[in-house]
């Protein structure tokens, strides 16, 4: 890099501020909807391992084990499948939410006192009102908790997948390299950063309003 | 399921094929560069961490910092830091080495610390009581307890160095991730798919160290409540 450079030329920024924002959403949607899927498996997969409690320790193993593939292996052992295209670091981000929530619901499940599951039988809950009404949202600190720690490390992984092509504000990783400019890579750095801090701390606006009764005591894992 | 085994064949294929095996190119100098990298880094942020986590955890200073580190930590875009770093300083091992320290430190260092601070007050107390001094209960009581949480976050840190040194190839450096970017860049999915395996293989044998280490070093009593992670 030339010695005059600065590290952030603020003009390159203002002109291309209307670019920044279209790969920004690109970004987001490729890190948070992989969150989403996750928490749509996990849920599910975490009742039942609560419930089957045999079925927990493979299922824990599994997750480990996707947990340390790094995501670079992994999104080119997926491009035979999915091709250069989203799904490629979608599915990839979805299996690594899984390491930390289905453990994380298990946790939640299992934290819910056992007398208060008593009271909901005895007040005639059936197993399936039970866990919905009750359970789950004993259970929401737990899940939370997991969620943010999904949300922010799948927002940093994303730009990951610019090595096949799809990978939001990564894009300018790659691109400051080639040209040997950082302002790009710092820019996509900073965002992607606020990115994940504002998700974190709108999740955790959400676990105060979702879980009203919990408020002073509850800390993130 | 077809297009599965042919995969499966094609690395096969791949993997025994002696010229993988042999020179400036070949596996075993990949992996050795690989390691090289992982290694280092690891050493340094294993002393930087452990020595700051045990300090913290021990006399509760600093607490809320480490905490946000922590949190500000898991948002930094890894690929991101060592492509920075690349541009910033060019290209040798020392800044790359930089990065992936910058990398592991925070589980290290956060993982060490709650292990430390979550060690009983009463079970303090009672090392206090017998007539122990602060560097023996930091010794003999803190860290055996939090001996589970800070393989934790070793390994954590082991896996992400792992990891991220794969992407550090990007930039032009060696190691495995070589294998996938020249195989990208040559279209040449044989390569790509045959180094991915190999950093998997190698992802997966660091899990096994790591979990073989806690059953040796491990005080038995303490194992149950070592499982989660």
């Amino acid at each position: 890099m030339n010695d005059d450079e600065p590290l952030v030329r603020w003009q390159w920024i203002a002109d291309h501020a209307a670019e920044l924002a279209d790969y920004t959403g690109v970004h987001l949607r490729l890190g948070l909807l992989p969150v989403v899927f996750g928490l749509v498996i996990s849920v599910p997969l975490g009742i039942l391992c609560h419930r089957l409690r045999w079925l927990y320790p493979p299922v824990l193993t599994v997750a480990n084990i996707l947990y340390s593939i790094p995501s670079l292996a992994l999104f080119m052992i997926f491009v035979r499948y999915t091709g250069l295209t989203e799904q490629t670091v979608m599915i990839p981000l979805t299996l690594y939410t899984l390491s930390v929530l289905v453990p994380n619901v298990v946790d939640g499940l299992a934290s819910v006192p056992e007398p208060v599951r008593l009271a909901a039988t005895a007040m005639g809950f059936g197993t399936v009102r039970r866990v919905v009404q009750v359970e789950l949202p004993i259970a929401v600190p737990v899940v939370i908790a997991g969620v943010r720690v999904a949300a922010v490390s799948s927002i940093s992984l994303v730009a990951v997948g610019q090595l096949i092509g799809q990978g939001g504000l990564g894009y300018y990783i790659t691109r400051g390299l080639q040209l040997d400019f950082p302002t790009p890579i710092v820019t996509a750095m900073v965002l992607i950063m606020l990115l994940a801090l504002t998700t974190d701390a709108l999740l955790v606006l959400a676990q105060r309003l979702l879980t009203p009764w919990s408020r002073s005591k509850v800390t993130a894992a | 399921m077809n297009d599965f085994l042919n995969q499966i064949q094609l690395v096969g294929d791949w993997l025994t094929s002696s010229a993988q095996w042999q020179g400036d190119e070949g596996i075993p100098q990949r992996l050795l560069e690989h390691l090289t990298y992982s290694g280092l880094s690891l050493l340094f942020a294993a002393l930087i961490g452990l020595t700051f986590g045990l300090l913290v955890g021990h006399t509760g200073r600093g607490a809320f910092a480490v905490a946000s580190v922590a949190n500000l930590a898991r948002a930094i875009p890894t690929f991101g830091l060592v492509v920075l770093v690349v541009t910033l300083a060019g290209l040798s091992t020392t800044p790359v080495l930089i990065a992936l320290v910058a990398l592991a430190v925070p589980p290290i260092l956060i993982n060490t610390f709650e292990g430390v601070r979550g060690v009983d007050p009463a079970t303090r107390d009672a090392a206090r009581g017998v007539g122990m001094t602060e560097w023996e209960i930091l010794i003999r009581v803190e860290v055996p307890m939090a001996l589970p949480l800070i393989l934790l976050g070793l390994r954590v840190a082991a896996i992400q160095v792992v990891a991220t040194a794969t992407v550090a190839a990007y930039p032009g450096l060696g190691g495995l991730g070589r294998f996938i970017v020249d195989g990208l860049s040559r279209n040449d999915y044989e390569l790509v798919i045959g180094g991915s395996t190999v950093v998997v293989v190698l992802a997966l044998v660091v899990q096994a160290v790591f979990t073989a280490l806690r059953r040796v070093v491990v005080s038995p009593g303490l194992r149950a409540a070592a499982t989660k992670s």
